[in-house]
């Protein structure tokens, strides 16, 4: 039990009044930088990464992952309450999350989104104090075969969920694989549906079609419906923290496996956005009551939540150990490591104990401190929704104008952000399922990508998706998923047809 | 789609039918796009698999069957959708004067920077749409613009599109 | 149309400076009046934005300029965006790019209309390495084993991982072919850490890795420098494993594999900016490099640490852009 011993000095490293402070101030940061949409927690740490160089690498690192926690903590606000995903990570929440605010629930649906936040970087901060060296070594197995298994049971756990018209939902998919083709193909290095214009150079970023479709599509639906947000008149005060405690519970069983998708995704290291579209298509297959999801179930917060904090924090153990960033924060993250002369690899555990375990130390600490000041801030940010119509919707739309623009520092995300917002609308109205365009559009790339490499390394041959007992199963896993409907129908008529033949027999 | 409006002229609202097929044909025409051009990269199965317009290729066809199946199927339910309204037109009035301020106001940015568009933005919504009064409506429309200066340029040094005002303060 | 709307700004941005400055006759040399924005074009944890971002909070550190670096990242199209970007926008001062070889290879390999010569060049930082590992469990100890085995093999059965698509690594990669008379199969992934995690996981038989997106590997045991891309053997004596330091990895060419590539880590301005702007940046990055920061960052990423302005630099760039042509030719990497 050397670790617990270590972990001990490494809480007295991060106890320090100077590393509790930065702690604070990480955090505060963390969360504005979550709640506006586009300074993604990856370009929050970028931003505020030169400022820390001035200070010790461990009180450094303890601030700069305490903007991580803030930016994994405040992604859900704008979620919950706007249908704004201020992180990519938090779409799967707005389809719930933000029924939920509909209908009053809006601090019901925090609370269960922080608690759930906390859960799973809980879970992921265990699973690298005790685990570390055991899991490190078990990303290495990762080949662009096996990060293709893994997106292809993404999309096999998440589809078939649409209760949509098949056809809409296939167009739907399809438009998010083509928006995510734009851009510069990177196996080949050629450009791809640019049209010589420079505008599309950069390709259609998830964030900016997220932003619109949801955001701003969003506003214009309610402008139809009325200049006034629904749920404005939910009960606000501190007792709803403990009156969705109280509830939490009986969602252990959606919770644990939100651990356990994060913890294998952040490891692996497939990301959070990924983790917590899987987890939200796997809770609402477990799930009896189908079709409440997407209607305000919390348990449809729950999931997503759970799985993107494990993820997000389980992402930091690749990064430590391999120097593989399992997320674009924790690729920042890393550089910064690498500017204070720490060299991420299995020797940072040995050679730079004290940082390792302080750092690690800090995780505990400042997902608690994060968690007590997010949840204290619940009501106010509930009481958002008060706010007159007319004031807070030009607002938003500022600020979804702002969120469009800092994703790449370009006007004309902007107005495609616009253009997005009305294809949302029309979408919306016509019964276009969104989720699977985003879906399609955060995971067309990446997948086409690994897809491409394998073939790169096999010489074109698809069996090297059979070619070792991992790569196997996942893909058989994720078959299966995909054919269920299927294979429970066809198990269904062969178990009738047993039925019937012994029925005669007897 | 106002087209479509002018088509329907004198119903009680934009009809629903001819929305989908509107729709339908600009998903169709988008799937036309990305064949086209995944074509001019090379759609093959190569030796050393896909090349790069292969995937995209096929994510056209299916975005063009897809939108040929909308369109069958809402010519099929032609008659029963008759009375199916996408939206009234006194209920698509409140959607455009939310959508083409949004539209000016993005058009405004490229010319007076983010801080100057968003305080007119607020500003005229609050006025127009809310009736407040001075005081309200300066506090916000001001203080909004002045808190993101702050918080961008400032303070996390991201710069936003800046217009005449800011360069004549020096910014 | 927006972005000539934008250079029309910025001259006249630049021309009111120019008046002011000659209201007020040269006292004091040019100075930025305001944030300065740097450019990288490429994504953010990338090497140059981690150089980009690591001279914003030395310059912040040491106060050596009044007004803040601003980095922007804008990585579309392999870094095109960041270069259009500061093509357009014609003497202004307060604006400068860091480059990767994408200077070069971005407008061959994509068309897209810019050239190192619609820029001011500022100065040289450093050059990046590129060496050869392969997997410390792999037979091959030495560069004459690793071409003996390559040889020994058919076209394509050696798998080299790289970073990005007709870019710096593939160069290499073909300049290889070239030399040893051999196909590789060649896997282009996202980023150098990603590349370098390939070879651990042994799902790729060798890889051209800058020094530091490495260098935890090497130390850990799990891969084995071969030799290094440059003229001269890297000037790091420290020991980095229990034996071995940068120094040790002897030359490619040394070894009888003559390929020779270094990256190009500039900084440029856009056209049109006055000489007494340049040299700013220029002595602010004369300050920079002698920051013991600047030394152990350089050390930590194994830098060739050539430090080049003016004629010399400009000399460079367009001898290094003639290489990359020519490679890239023989390559047939070049848009059609």
């Amino acid at each position: 039990m050397e670790d617990i011993g270590n972990l001990l000095h490494g809480f007295a490293v991060a106890l320090t009044w100077q590393n509790l402070l930065f702690m604070l101030v990480g955090i505060l940061l963390g969360v504005l930088i979550g709640v506006l949409p586009g300074l993604g927690g990856a370009n929050g740490v970028a931003i505020l990464l030169p400022l820390t160089f001035s200070m010790s690498p461990t009180s450094a690192i303890i601030m700069l992952s305490c903007i991580y926690w803030g930016a994994l903590f405040g992604g859900a606000i704008t979620s919950i309450l706007f249908n704004i995903p201020g992180e990519p990570w938090s779409v799967a929440t707005t389809f719930d999350g933000y029924p939920m605010a509909q209908q009053g629930r809006a601090g019901e649906a925090m609370t269960a989104a922080f608690t759930s936040s906390f859960v799973g970087a809980f879970v992921a901060v265990m699973v690298i104090t005790f685990l570390a060296p055991l899991v490190a070594r078990f990303a290495l197995k990762f080949g662009p075969p096996e990060y293709f298994s893994v997106q292809f049971l993404t999309f096999c756990s998440f589809i078939g969920m649409s209760r949509e018209p098949p056809a809409k939902t296939i167009a739907a998919m399809m438009i998010g694989f083509a928006l995510a083709a734009v851009g510069l193909d990177i196996v080949t290095g050629q450009l791809r549906m640019t049209f010589g214009t420079t505008e599309l150079l950069q390709g259609f970023d998830f964030l900016i079609a997220v932003i619109g479709l949801f955001g701003l599509g969003e506003i214009l639906l309610t402008m139809e419906e009325g200049l006034a947000f629904k749920g404005a008149k939910g009960r606000i005060d501190a007792k709803v923290v403990w009156e969705t405690w109280k509830k939490l519970p009986r969602y252990w069983m959606t919770s644990l496996r939100g651990c356990l998708i994060g913890c294998w995704m952040g490891i692996t290291p497939g990301g959070a956005t990924p983790a917590s579209f899987m987890s939200y298509g796997m809770a609402r297959r477990m799930s009896k009551d189908k079709d409440s999801f997407g209607n305000g179930n919390i348990e449809g917060v729950v999931a997503p939540e759970t799985a993107a904090h494990a993820a997000g924090t389980s992402a930091l153990l690749p990064m430590l150990t391999l120097g593989i960033p399992g997320s674009p924060t924790a690729a920042v993250l890393l550089g910064g490591l690498l500017i204070w002369g720490l060299q991420p690899g299995p020797l940072l555990f040995v050679e730079k104990k004290e940082f390792v375990w302080g750092l690690i130390a800090s995780m505990y600490l400042g997902n608690i401190v994060g968690l007590l000041i997010v949840l204290t801030t619940v009501p106010w940010w509930a009481a958002i929704l008060r706010i007159p119509f007319s004031i807070i919707a030009p607002v938003i739309v500022v600020i979804c104008a702002v969120g469009a623009y800092t994703v790449h520092n370009n006007l004309f995300d902007v107005f495609m952000m616009v253009v997005f917002g009305v294809a949302g609308y029309f979408f919306k109205k016509l019964r276009y399922p969104l989720a699977p365009l985003v879906l399609a559009l955060v995971l067309g790339d990446m997948a086409e990508t690994s897809f491409r490499q394998s073939m790169l390394l096999s010489g074109g041959n698809v069996s090297v998706f059979w070619s070792n007992g991992l790569v196997g199963s996942i893909m058989t896993l994720a078959l299966v998923l995909l054919l269920w409907p299927l294979i429970s129908r066809g198990l269904g008529a062969w178990k009738q047809r047993i039925r019937a033949a012994e029925d005669r027999a007897a | 789609m106002s087209e479509n409006a002018n088509g329907e002229a004198g119903g009680p609202g934009l009809r629903t039918r001819w929305v989908e097929l509107a729709v339908a044909l600009l998903i169709m025409l988008g799937g036309a796009v990305v064949v086209f051009d995944s074509m001019r990269i090379g759609a093959k199965w190569a030796s050393d698999g896909p090349q790069a317009g292969y995937f995209p290729f096929l994510v056209g066809c299916a975005l063009i069957l897809s939108g040929l199946a909308v369109v069958v199927g809402t010519l099929r339910h032609w008659s029963r959708l008759a009375g199916s309204v996408f939206v009234e037109y006194d209920r698509l009035k409140p959607v455009l004067t939310m959508l083409v301020p949004t539209v000016v106001y993005v058009i405004a940015i490229r010319y007076l920077g983010i801080y100057v568009a968003s305080a007119v933005f607020i500003g005229a919504f609050m006025v127009w749409k809310g009736k407040y009064g001075v005081v309200p409506t300066l506090s916000v429309s001001l203080g909004v613009p002045i808190v993101m200066f702050a918080l961008f340029e400032i303070w996390f040094l991201v710069p936003l599109p800046k217009g005449p005002l800011e360069r004549m303060l020096g910014y | 149309m927006n972005r000539t709307a934008v250079a029309r700004a910025a001259v006249a941005a630049a021309l009111a400076t120019a008046a002011a400055g000659w209201q007020a006759p040269a006292l004091a040399a040019w100075e930025p009046t305001k944030p300065v924005e740097f450019v990288v074009p490429a994504g953010t944890g990338g090497g140059a934005d981690q150089m980009a971002r690591f001279l914003q909070g030395v310059v912040a550190k040491h106060n050596l300029m009044k007004q803040p670096f601003v980095v922007v990242n804008k990585s579309g199209g392999a870094g095109a965006e960041g270069f259009l970007e500061v093509k357009n926008a014609k003497g202004d001062p307060h604006k400068i790019i860091i480059t990767l070889s994408n200077l070069f290879t971005t407008p061959l390999a994509t068309g897209v209309p810019f050239n190192w010569k619609d820029l001011t060049p500022v100065a040289m930082l450093a050059l990046d390495e590129f060496v050869l590992w392969v997997n410390a469990e792999s037979p091959y100890k030495s560069v004459a084993d690793y071409v003996a085995a390559v040889k020994a093999g058919d076209n394509g059965k050696f798998k080299m991982a790289g970073t990005g698509s007709k870019q710096e690594d593939q160069i290499i990669t073909v300049a290889l072919e070239k030399a040893i008379g051999k196909k590789f199969t060649y896997v282009p992934f996202k980023g150098g850490g990603d590349v370098a995690v390939q070879l651990v996981g042994k799902h790729v038989d060798s890889t051209v890795n800058n020094p530091i997106e490495a260098i935890a590997h090497w130390r850990s045991g799990a891969l084995r420098p071969l030799c290094v891309f440059d003229e001269k053997p890297m000037p790091y004596p420290d020991k980095v494993t229990a034996t071995q330091a940068w120094q040790d990895v002897p030359t490619c060419k040394s070894q009888g594999l003559d390929v020779e590539y270094t990256m190009l880590r500039g900084i440029f301005m856009p056209a049109g900016v006055t000489q007494d702007q340049v040299d700013f940046y220029v002595n602010l990055f004369k300050k920079v490099r002698e920051t013991p920061d600047w030394k152990e960052f350089t050390r930590n990423g194994a830098y060739n640490n050539t430090f080049m302005t003016g004629k010399e630099f400009v000399d460079w760039v367009g001898k290094a852009e003639v290489k990359h042509k020519q490679l890239m030719q023989e390559a047939g990497f070049l848009a059609k």
